[in-house]
């Protein structure tokens, strides 16, 4: 009752458990946290705009992305991983979401940021329905903690229309 | 006693998230900085739909070990709610397409390939290292158990010997 091998696996589970706890405790700790992020898009060029061979049409754009995501941190945040999407509907499709860049926010300090950049995934659509397709330009944000449950959130930028003739 | 807890916590973990295999370890260093090798995954299957963003675990054919990777790309049908997936992982160049992940010939993950989506995690090989470092009080509590352990396992010694005599 009082072996060595007993005590061994009692301390054990109590560590066990305490540790699990506090886990939880601390992943509990991000739900107290209301974020107030923000965010603009704006399309400054559409560099090219073609119907591929097989079907599928492609658009190349150089976006200007600038966001405040500081209040997403928390002492339990280990990186904000966000993604912009252009997402839109087709005849086909209901839903169409395409990540068109994404970056990784390690500190708080990095997550108030402005970037000029050319779409860093291909914007294809599967079949050949982007001349003047209104599309809305969505910022998507996971917060990745230190240890336990996961967020995500998104902010919605509507109003952005591809042009009607390729180029 | 352990033993039985964890499997019990298995059972109940099987149960609530609803999957097969709720608890998974991240294998491949693909998914750096935000999951390490040797990380815990929790995951979670419901009927909510896969939209871009979410950290998928999903099964190739012909391969044995599942992956995990992030969606960056979905194509939802209209009428069937058929949905065509593109994943990649976050520190990889090239989405798992163009990065040979997918079977040969495949081009798109659809539903049926997709075993969970991640929704927790556990940093598995820092978890003790940052336990220890940031809360120095669970160290005092380990260290003062074990002393205490070692005290009261010398006391009975103490004990038996002195009746013998």
């Amino acid at each position: 009752m009082h072996s060595f091998g007993y005590r061994a696996n009692a301390l054990l589970t109590v560590a066990v458990t305490i540790l699990a706890l506090m886990c939880a405790i601390a992943s509990l700790s991000d739900n107290f946290n209301s974020p107030t992020p923000s965010a603009q898009v704006q399309v400054l060029n559409i560099n090219w705009f073609q119907k591929h061979q097989d079907g599928n049409d492609e658009i190349s754009l150089t976006l200007n992305i600038s966001a405040n995501l500081q209040s997403l941190f928390t002492w339990n945040t280990k990186q904000v991983f966000v993604f912009l999407a252009a997402e839109y509907e087709t005849p086909m499709n209901s839903l169409n979401q395409v990540s068109l860049w994404d970056g990784i926010i390690p500190a708080k300090e990095h997550a108030k940021f402005w970037i000029h950049t050319s779409n860093k995934y291909r914007f294809i659509d599967q079949g050949s329905n982007l001349r003047g397709k209104d599309f809305n330009l969505t910022l998507h944000w996971h917060v990745m903690p230190k240890t336990g449950k996961m967020f995500a959130d998104k902010i919605v930028m509507s109003g952005y229309r591809l042009p009607q003739d390729y180029r | 006693m352990t033993i039985s807890s964890a499997l019990i916590i298995w059972k109940a973990l099987i149960c609530i998230t609803g999957c097969e295999s709720p608890v998974i370890v991240v294998v491949s260093g693909s998914m750096e900085p935000g999951f390490k090798r040797g990380d815990i995954l929790f995951l979670h299957m419901n009927e909510d739909p896969i939209r871009a963003g979410d950290i998928v675990v999903f099964n190739i054919k012909g391969k044995t070990i599942p992956v995990v990777h992030r969606v960056i790309q979905v194509h939802e049908q209209q009428n069937n709610k058929e949905i065509y997936v593109l994943t990649k992982g976050d520190i990889n160049k090239k989405d798992d397409r163009l990065g040979g992940i997918y079977g040969s010939g495949q081009l798109w993950l659809q539903r049926q390939h997709i075993m969970g989506r991640a929704i927790g995690f556990l940093p598995y090989e820092g978890w003790v290292t940052i336990v220890l470092t940031e809360n120095p009080i669970v160290k005092y509590v380990l260290i003062g158990a074990l002393s205490l352990v070692l005290i009261t396992s010398k006391d009975r010694g103490a004990k038996q010997n002195s009746r013998l005599v």
